[in-house]
């Protein structure tokens, strides 16, 4: 039977250990058609795609394509049955020529006397011939990892339209593309719609689902909110429906006295010219500074500059304005500076390691008996207090803390350089990834942090949180400070874009 | 939550162990000098020095690194060690005009030694980024060209016996070599959970990122793990000098892979961030006590090294499912 809908999803349900993940989503998808699934970091997207590409099984819920109920169970039988997957984070082969990308696992064979050996041949004109259809021409032989993230994106779609695939998952591609390779991309993809393909296309930018989607599917929480046409709702409909509440509810007011110059960085500049070059900011005490930007506008790289990371060619630093020099991590904690970094699972947290090991390991230099013991009554005291002051949720401090959720395990790390009692804490997409209860949390600690006159560099990605959460703004682009916003009334979307994209 | 017994997950967690005390009881029972006072302080006597090796090397593989020179260094060690305690009317001596020097002096030369060699592959691990596999292999073939130019390729022996008595003076029915592996365990057990170091140690292991990152001085810990252990493997080979009464330079050949395998078999993942001295020491009885047990069921010693092998291959396949999340 056919149906009005090339692929449905109904009341799909999945649970984490101690999470609901998805409760009782639903999606439709018309053919030929761009459907925008949108919702909040943790809404629960990435998670209901991966259940219908057959990456996590789902609890309970039903697919069906053109009609047909279907079984997806694993990605393979996804893209057998018409339905592809263009990753959020590409996962492709860039040491291997574009043509063994398109293909790989599935190379084009020929028999020569009892051997099937792979048939380069056909392998690099159907690579030719797919790249064609979407639009691209490049060589099939050229090596993939000399392309831009734009082209192996394209790389990819190709590929998935190579699969004859009827729908397409879109997961945040425009995530690190200019503006220019967007344009391309969103070419391709009104070229694939006119072709009859379906694409749920899953993003955060307004501007581009205002553009490009068709219909929009809005999540929150892992539950579905419900299912419009593009052009009955307005941004701040979508924004307010993804939140589902007041912007103003979640970020608590800021009311902390906000004193002298804590910090103050000069002409800070990479050693790559590429990267942050001449960025000057200063924060004061008591103040949260966030810092705009779109995604490879360096905020993190000038940040780990700052911090002894990433080497400068150049640049002062002064701390309670003192100078100070830092080459490494460590020299910036000994003048009061704190790091939570952008990747909480790489540069983060020690996942085989219990909580108390990842608070403590900043300050074992502080407690020691006779400066060789390990003070462990002194250490276990700190990580006490630190779980109970952040209601770090945990059965115990000597829980692994990979076994904790995401948001436990950001306030974990927190406690680590509360530890060592910094004045300058940088938190560098600090609610990355977690759920909003905890983020709430973390923006609550944030506020008491200001409270006591530390002063807080916040780095983040998600204009909701940059707008509610700063007592003033810098927004960097290319590598450079483009803008500062230091009175409320100015704080926008619109101000921060503009400083965003001065280069664009 | 109430925590309930899971039959499968207890047999994931000391199946080693489980296999290792079936065998050992059918053995006491087919063969009832198994477990008689003499066998179980010989196998003590044997562990003793495996013990050593396990404690330093363990730290490397802690921090997912490893160290093929150890067989080699204690080879090195045990020349050094031996001639510096021969007979003045030794035939072959090394240094005719030398006077037997006092073991305590002995250890200490030896294990500077072997520390040296141990910081200068700790210094290309650490400084200069070279995987510890490689470094430590480089430092295995520098470390036997030393020994074979040091002994010009001719054993070692003629012992004073002043020097071959340590192993013979037994303290509370123990020969002296267990006391010093107890106090090596209890001395790693003491750097691996109370001093900085230990800490540090772990930290890179679970994540050298994170820990670059929380002002954990990555380079000179690394540095240290790989000097430290080379001077556990200076003492071990001390240890076999004094036991065996003559060396040469294939002493402790291999005994790197068997370090390593028992570290493992114990707990110590190769992966970086876990194990602790007990694993060493469950590793190297499980080791010790099944090829004891092999010898006397009347398993040919060519036959036993299959038998560790699949001991080896049952015992990571278990110890990894406690550490890979279900998907």
């Amino acid at each position: 039977m056919a149906s009005e809908y090339r692929l449905e999803l109904k009341n799909v349900s999945k649970s984490f250990p101690g999470v609901k993940a998805l409760d009782g989503v639903n999606l439709a998808v018309r053919p030929g058609t761009v459907h925008a699934l949108m919702g909040e970091n943790g809404a629960g997207k990435s998670t209901l795609m991966k259940c219908l590409f057959g990456i996590y099984k789902m609890d309970t819920g039903e697919v069906y394509l053109e009609g047909e109920k279907v079984n997806i169970t694993d990605p393979d039988m996804a893209m057998e049955k018409g339905v592809s997957m263009v990753h959020q984070e590409l996962q492709p082969v860039p040491a291997r020529s574009v043509a063994e990308n398109m293909f790989i696992g599935r190379y084009p064979v020929k028999q020569i006397g009892p051997m099937k050996v792979i048939d380069h041949k056909t392998m690099y004109e159907q690579t030719e011939y797919w790249l064609k259809e979407v639009g691209l021409e490049f060589d099939p032989k050229a090596l993939l990892g000399t392309l831009s993230i734009g082209q192996m994106q394209s790389v990819e779609i190709a590929k998935a339209v190579s699969h004859n695939a009827k729908v397409i998952i879109l997961d945040e591609p425009t995530s690190s593309l200019s503006d220019k390779e967007v344009d391309q991309l969103f070419r391709i993809m009104e070229q694939l719609r006119d072709n009859g393909v379906s694409m749920i296309y899953i993003s955060h930018k307004m501007d581009e689902i205002k553009r490009i989607a068709d219909d929009i599917t809005i999540m929150r929480d892992g539950q579905y909110v419900g299912t419009w046409s593009a052009e009955e709702l307005t941004t701040d409909q979508i924004i307010s429906l993804m939140v589902g509440r007041e912007l103003t509810n979640i970020y608590p007011a800021g009311d902390a006295q906000i004193g002298d110059v804590a910090l103050e960085v000069e002409r800070l500049s990479s050693i790559h010219e590429k990267s942050f070059q001449d960025v000057s900011f200063n924060v004061r005490k008591g103040e949260i500074v966030g810092f705009g930007g779109l995604v490879g506008a360096q905020r993190t790289e000038a940040m780990e500059g700052l911090f002894g990371i990433r080497h400068l060619t150049g640049g002062t630093i002064k701390v309670n304005g003192k100078e100070v020099k830092i080459t490494r991590p460590r020299d910036a904690m000994n003048v009061g500076i704190g790091m939570i970094t952008e990747d909480r699972r790489g540069s983060g947290i020690f996942g085989c390691l219990s909580i108390k090991d990842n608070v403590g390991v900043t300050v074992y230099d502080k407690h020691l008996k006779g400066g060789i013991v390990l003070d462990h009554a002194e250490i276990n005291k700190i990580v006490d207090e630190s779980i109970d002051q952040l209601s770090i949720k945990t059965p115990s401090k000597n829980t692994q803390i990979m076994n904790l959720s995401g948001g436990n395990q950001q306030k974990v790390i927190v406690s680590r350089w509360l530890a060592n009692d910094p004045d300058i804490l940088i938190m560098d997409e600090p609610t990355r990834g977690i759920d909003v209860g905890a983020k709430h949390e973390i923006y609550e600690i944030m506020r008491d942090l200001a409270r006591q006159g530390k002063a807080i560099i916040m780095v983040s990605s998600e204009m909701a949180e940059l707008l509610g959460m700063s007592d003033r703004i810098y927004v960097m682009c290319a590598g450079r400070l483009t803008g500062e916003i230091d009175r409320k009334e100015d704080m926008t979307q619109e101000k921060v874009m503009e400083y965003a994209t001065r280069f664009a | 939550m109430k925590k309930q017994f899971n039959l499968k997950n207890f047999l994931i967690n000391y199946g080693v162990i489980i296999i290792m005390l079936i065998l050992v009881a059918y053995t006491s029972v087919v063969r009832p000098n198994f477990l008689r006072t003499n066998n179980l302080t010989n196998i003590l006597t044997n562990m003793s020095y495996r013990l050593v090796i396990a404690c330093g090397i363990a730290g490397c593989i802690i921090t997912a690194g490893c160290d093929l020179s150890a067989g080699r260094m204690i080879g090195f060690g045990s020349c050094i060690a031996g001639s510096l305690v021969q007979r003045m009317d030794y035939a072959g001596k090394f240094f005719p005009n030398l006077e037997p020097m006092n073991p305590i002096l002995v250890v200490i030369i030896t294990m500077c030694i072997t520390g040296c060699f141990g910081a200068v592959t700790g210094f290309f691990v650490a400084y200069l980024s070279v995987p510890p596999f490689i470094a430590t292999m480089a430092m295995m073939e520098i470390v036997y060209g030393l020994s074979l130019i040091y002994t010009g390729g001719s054993p070692v022996g003629g012992y004073d016996p002043g020097f071959t008595k340590i192993a013979s003076t037994k303290i509370l029915g123990l020969s002296s070599l267990i006391w010093i592996a107890i106090a090596i365990l209890i001395i790693t057990w003491f750097i691996f959970n109370m001093t900085r170091h230990g800490k540090y140690m772990y930290a890179i292991g679970g994540n050298v990122q994170a820990a670059e990152v929380a002002g954990v001085p990555v380079k000179l810990t690394l540095l240290l793990i790989y000097m430290k252990a080379a001077m556990m493997y200076g003492l071990a080979g001390f240890m076999l000098a004094c036991k065996s009464g003559g060396t040469n330079i294939n002493t402790g050949l291999g005994y790197e892979m068997e370090a390593i395998a028992a570290c493992t078999i114990g707990g110590v993942s190769v992966t970086g961030g876990r194990g602790k001295v007990s694993s060493a020491i469950i590793g190297v009885a499980v080791f010790e006590f099944l090829k004891t047990a092999l010898q006397f069921l009347g398993v040919t010693p060519d036959a036993q090294y299959i038998a560790l092998g699949i001991i080896i291959f049952a015992a990571i396949s278990l110890d990894i499912r406690k550490y890979i999340a279900k998907k």
